[in-house]
């Protein structure tokens, strides 16, 4: 929030909101993984709003594909309607866009480049777009084999981008839990791009992808000989940074791999 | 292997499923999977692919010859929904949902796969909560 108002934008909190449910629905006959999902979407119609900027990039897409899937079919939003009989019906009206999306297209960021006071210069940032915000397709916030949106806020910012042919792939999302092993490997693959071209460190935008490279990459080094994982950051962190917001929200100390050292030394703290 | 899986390899492969698997599959997905061409683009974009004991392609190819022992794999429940092959099959498969249509057999039987007992509490605090909501989406009917 405290972003938006340093870009001169105003996003009101919701409310009424409550879990999105994570993956929507892949089957034809199911309904009931959209419910959640459809909820708060008619909490945004109730507070008089038609459009909704979201934070996770899970959550984006669900309620993206959700969306999609109502509007596209009249059965399943009536069914759907008809079941939440103590809510109201949802009229298929709201918009779902990212809070990258909104950086884009209603901030600009030529606005943003223009308002950075500490640009990150000397960073060397991998930007990690995992697969929720890409695919599918319909739901996309950028091209699904070559997207360019973190790349092009790093240059605003200051930082400079390491392209790695890696920053499409999947995290390992939920098998953190039950392959633990399989994720740190995976984030150790995933990094290791970044660190062979030079990456002091990597930007991304979805929480489950941070604590898979963060948290999971640290423990790859255990696993992988040799290996050495490099601090994460959110897209926010790194904009709040810039823009010279106060460091304490950021909460840098939480994280697995100190990220500290490398702002030091770069001269950006 | 967690005990689920040992009861799931108890069961009499035949009583899992009761028609041609591709007839089930294109039901509940709306994929038709006579339409593969075999081509492995799925199979070489898939992050997992070294955990697998089943390729997706090999997947699919067990779907079409009604080989009921696809549903024994390890593939299916490896599968992190990621959409990469969906994305890319060149005879626009969503292959994603051909994965959910396999799981769905399953676990509509009752048939579910999960267990977290393997975690510590400071992970159980730290991991994101969205994790634990997709794994259980997936994992349980």
């Amino acid at each position: 929030m405290a972003i938006t108002e340093a870009l001169g934008h105003k996003l009101i909190e919701m409310e009424k909101w409550n879990c999105c449910g994570v993956v929507a629905s892949l089957t034809s006959d199911d309904l009931m993984h959209h419910l959640a999902s459809i909820r708060n979407l008619i909490h945004v119609q109730d507070e008089g709003e038609d459009k909704v900027v979201v934070l996770c990039d899970m959550c984006t897409n669900t309620l993206k594909q959700t969306n999609l899937r109502v509007t596209e079919s009249q059965d399943d939003l009536e069914t759907l309607n008809e079941f939440m009989d103590k809510e109201n019906e949802y009229k298929g009206n709201v918009t779902v866009i990212h809070f990258l999306e909104f950086l884009r297209d209603e901030v600009g960021f030529d606005v943003i480049k223009k308002k950075v006071k500490r640009p990150l210069k000397g960073l060397r940032i991998m930007p990690y777009y995992g697969c929720m915000l890409l695919r599918p397709a319909e739901v996309a916030i950028d091209d699904p084999e070559e997207p360019r949106i973190l790349a092009d806020l790093i240059k605003a910012l200051g930082g400079e981008v390491v392209d790695t042919p890696y920053k499409i792939e999947c995290c390992g999302s939920y098998h953190t839990i039950d392959q633990k092993d399989v994720t740190s490997k995976r984030a150790g693959k995933i990094s290791t791009f970044g660190v062979d071209r030079g990456a002091d460190c990597i930007m991304l935008s979805c929480p489950l992808c941070k604590y898979n490279l963060d948290t999971r990459g640290k423990e790859a080094e255990s696993l992988i000989d040799g290996y050495h994982q490099i601090p994460v950051f959110y897209y926010t962190q790194l904009i709040a940074l810039a823009l010279g917001l106060d460091m304490e929200p950021l909460d840098l100390e939480g994280h697995a791999v100190d990220p500290i050292k490398i702002l030091k030394e770069r001269g950006i703290v | 292997m967690s005990t689920t899986s040992k009861k799931r390899k108890e069961i009499k492969i035949l009583e899992k499923s009761d028609g041609k698997l591709a007839d089930e599959i294109l039901e509940l997905s709306g994929e038709n999977v006579y339409g593969c061409y075999q081509c492995g683009t799925c199979s070489s974009g898939c992050p997992f692919i070294e955990e697998m004991d089943l390729t997706p392609d090999e997947v699919i190819r067990f779907a079409v010859l009604d080989k009921k022992e696809v549903l024994e794999s390890k593939t299916i429940w490896l599968c992190a929904s990621c959409y990469t092959c969906a994305e890319r099959c060149p005879r626009d498969l969503n292959i994603t949902k051909i994965m959910e249509a396999l799981r769905q057999i399953l676990l509509r039987k009752n048939i579910d796969e999960t267990q977290i007992t393997e975690l510590t509490d400071e992970e159980k605090k730290k991991i994101p909560q969205l994790a634990f909501v997709c794994l259980f989406r997936k994992n349980i009917g």
